[in-house]
């Protein structure tokens, strides 16, 4: 059989996940990652990082928005994926997949958006026009009172909801590593370090992309790059990043010392289908070397020049050991049989609802999104400063 | 044609025995069925199964198996002295065309017909989002493909590769074990075309199953014990090898 190397039971021959339940994790995990950098200031009164705070808030919705489209065009039946909230299946990891979105978008994400928007929007539909000032005071949901002491209430109830959307977004992500780590049937999958390793991962790679996309919007905007802020974020980047590292190696080790029956497949899989995205791309041009560029600029006292062009690079590195790290978990843990006997090989195509364009399509989607949000909800703090109108009588 | 009394006394009996016949290809109706009342499995005999592939036409002909894909296979081990816990294995379209002939050299064949092993804890069973996938009363793993939106949790989920994502309909697809033969009282359609026997439908629950003396009086096992799935199909004299 063309692309089967020893013996695959049948009905294994093709994958059922492709390249778009790469993209998922992918995507929740640069939300999971963005809003715990956006934590970082607010709970963890991280100063430094704070010109990315609002970006970074902009920058998980935007891909929390396209989240859950790879899994609706993955499925068969779309249409019926309503089912998973009218009928959710208790013992299933993959039914509280609704549950968890859906409370993480609206309970978290958005809340402490709106709250933290909430005077802009104010003074934005006082001094738009148009439909735009239609659109801000839509957006107020009625509550224009810009008091201090409303203005408190927000910062007190934003803080609280940013408390519980830390563990949201562990939820969030590591209930995606569960999707994986909880199948028995497949050794590449079954580990208890799966979610674990999902989260530190999904940090990683959302501090890495608020990191780059603050460093572009910076440059588009011809402003200074706070280098304070990119240094302290790069640095927290590099402490997780050595963290999911050793976890990942743990798991590795671990499975390489024991040794069970399933070894000698992945071990095969490893050395040959994966070796590229696994060895080359994951661990070496995505792990070690942004690790040591970040830990270089630690040591050495690198032009502000110079530790920027190393913070892009590391970060792009990032978020491409991130992908393929994802891409390692779900295409390599369908490549071999679970006989372990054979390996079958996964082409990815071009045109197709499940091909490489609509995935490159839906990795641009929360770009342009962002891009609408930045343009709604300016993030800036010159923009956040526009100058409010006295309070309204009764304030 | 002008029927007269003694042309139709001639006809009758050839239409009653014509109607014998299509009465007989009709599933008898079982309104009496009681889903509590059985448990349904499948005993395998290594030793009897030949690889003809009967089984697995029978089943691609009986439900419409799309080319490509396998409610029931059979799989031809070749086990030498050195690699007893490495087989070789193959399984041509399933086997469904019968085996290449084997080279007469060191160690032995046999072949393994597989299926669905309606694990009484299932994982596919677990892990289905919508519940789409269950379990029957009388111990048969079901798909309602209504109401399966097509994840394909269930097909990452099966530690046996018994399932597919049928290519037409967009849903989880796999054996029934014949549900809609075994509630009329018929066996299923692979053990009815089973030419040695290899095949038994058996049901625990009816105490006069030959399964009960069977199990009781040679060495049975299942496959992969270790994921502790419980399955319901049951194999005589299966090798260590075979995974």
């Amino acid at each position: 059989m063309p692309g089967v190397e020893g013996y695959m039971y049948p009905n294994e021959v093709s994958l059922y996940w492709s390249v778009l339940i790469v993209l998922y994790p992918y995507i929740t995990g640069l939300v999971a990652g963005a809003f715990i950098l956006a934590s970082l200031e607010r709970i963890f009164h991280v100063e430094a990082v704070k010109p990315t705070y609002r970006l970074a808030l902009l920058t998980a919705l935007a891909f929390l928005l396209v989240a859950p489209l790879p899994l609706q065009l993955h499925l068969g039946h779309p249409e019926r994926s309503y089912e998973m909230y009218l009928t959710p299946h208790r013992t299933s990891a993959m039914a509280m997949f609704g549950f968890v979105y859906l409370w993480y978008l609206m309970a978290v994400l958005v809340v402490e958006i709106w709250l933290d928007f909430r005077a802009d929007i104010v003074a934005l539909s006082q001094t738009t026009t148009g439909w735009r000032r239609l659109m801000y005071r839509i957006l107020t949901l009625g509550s224009t009172d810009v008091s201090e002491r409303a203005l408190h209430i927000d910062e007190r109830v934003g803080w609280f909801v940013t408390l519980i959307g830390i563990p949201s977004a562990f939820l969030l992500h590591g209930y995606v590593g569960f999707i994986f780590g909880s199948i028995k049937a497949n050794p590449w999958w079954s580990s208890p370090l799966m979610p674990v390793v999902f989260i530190f991962s999904a940090m990683v790679s959302g501090i890495a992309a608020v990191m780059l996309v603050y460093m572009a919007m910076m440059r588009l905007r011809r402003e200074p790059i706070d280098m304070r802020c990119v240094d302290k974020i790069a640095q927290y980047m590099m402490y997780i990043f050595v963290i999911d590292f050793s976890l990942e190696m743990l798991d590795l080790v671990h499975r390489i010392y024991e040794a069970d029956e399933s070894f000698r497949s992945l071990n095969f899989m490893v050395h040959t289908k994966l070796w590229f995205s696994q060895v080359i791309l994951q661990i070496c041009i995505g792990t070690i070397v942004p690790i040591s560029l970040i830990a270089l600029v630690q040591i050495v006292k690198f032009s502000e020049k110079w530790r920027k062009a190393i913070y892009v690079v590391s970060g792009s590195l990032t978020l491409i050991g991130v992908l393929a790290m994802r891409w390692n978990v779900v295409i390599g843990g369908q490549l071999f049989s679970k006989s372990f006997l054979g390996y079958t090989t996964y082409k990815i195509a071009l045109v197709t609802r499940e091909g490489l364009l609509v995935s490159i399509g839906l990795m641009i989607l929360p770009l342009v999104i962002l891009a609408v949000l930045v343009k709604i909800l300016p993030p800036w703090p010159e923009k956040s400063a526009v100058s409010l109108p006295a309070p309204s009588v009764g304030d | 044609m002008k029927i007269t009394r003694r042309h139709l006394l001639l006809l009758l009996p050839a239409a009653a025995v014509a109607w014998e016949s299509v009465l007989a290809g009709t599933p008898e109706q079982s309104p009496n069925y009681t889903m509590t009342e059985h448990w349904w499995g499948m005993l395998i005999d290594i030793s009897k199964c030949i690889g003809c592939g009967n089984c697995v036409r029978a089943c691609q002909e009986e439900n419409d198996v799309p080319d490509g894909f396998f409610r029931t296979w059979v799989e031809r081990y070749h086990v030498d002295d050195w690699h007893i816990t490495e087989p070789q294995v193959i399984s041509p379209d399933g086997g469904k065309n019968g085996f290449p002939v084997a080279k007469e050299d060191e160690g032995k064949y046999f072949f393994v017909p597989k299926l669905c092993n309606h694990c009484a804890d299932s994982p596919c069973t677990q892990v289905c989002p919508v519940g789409a996938t269950f379990i029957s009363p009388d111990g048969v793993v079901l798909i309602d493909q209504t109401y399966c939106m097509g994840c394909a949790y269930c097909v990452q989920a099966c530690p046996y590769g018994c399932r597919y994502i049928h290519p037409t309909k967009r849903v989880a697809d796999k054996c029934t074990l014949c549900y809609h033969r075994i509630t009329k009282g018929l066996t299923t359609a692979c053990c009815e075309a089973c030419p040695t026997g290899a095949r038994q439908l058996a049901d625990l629950k009816n105490p006069a199953d030959p399964i009960h003396e069977f199990l009781k009086t040679h060495s049975i096992h299942v496959l992969k014990p270790e994921m502790a799935t419980n399955p319901k199909v049951f194999y005589n004299d299966l090798d260590g090898s075979v995974r």
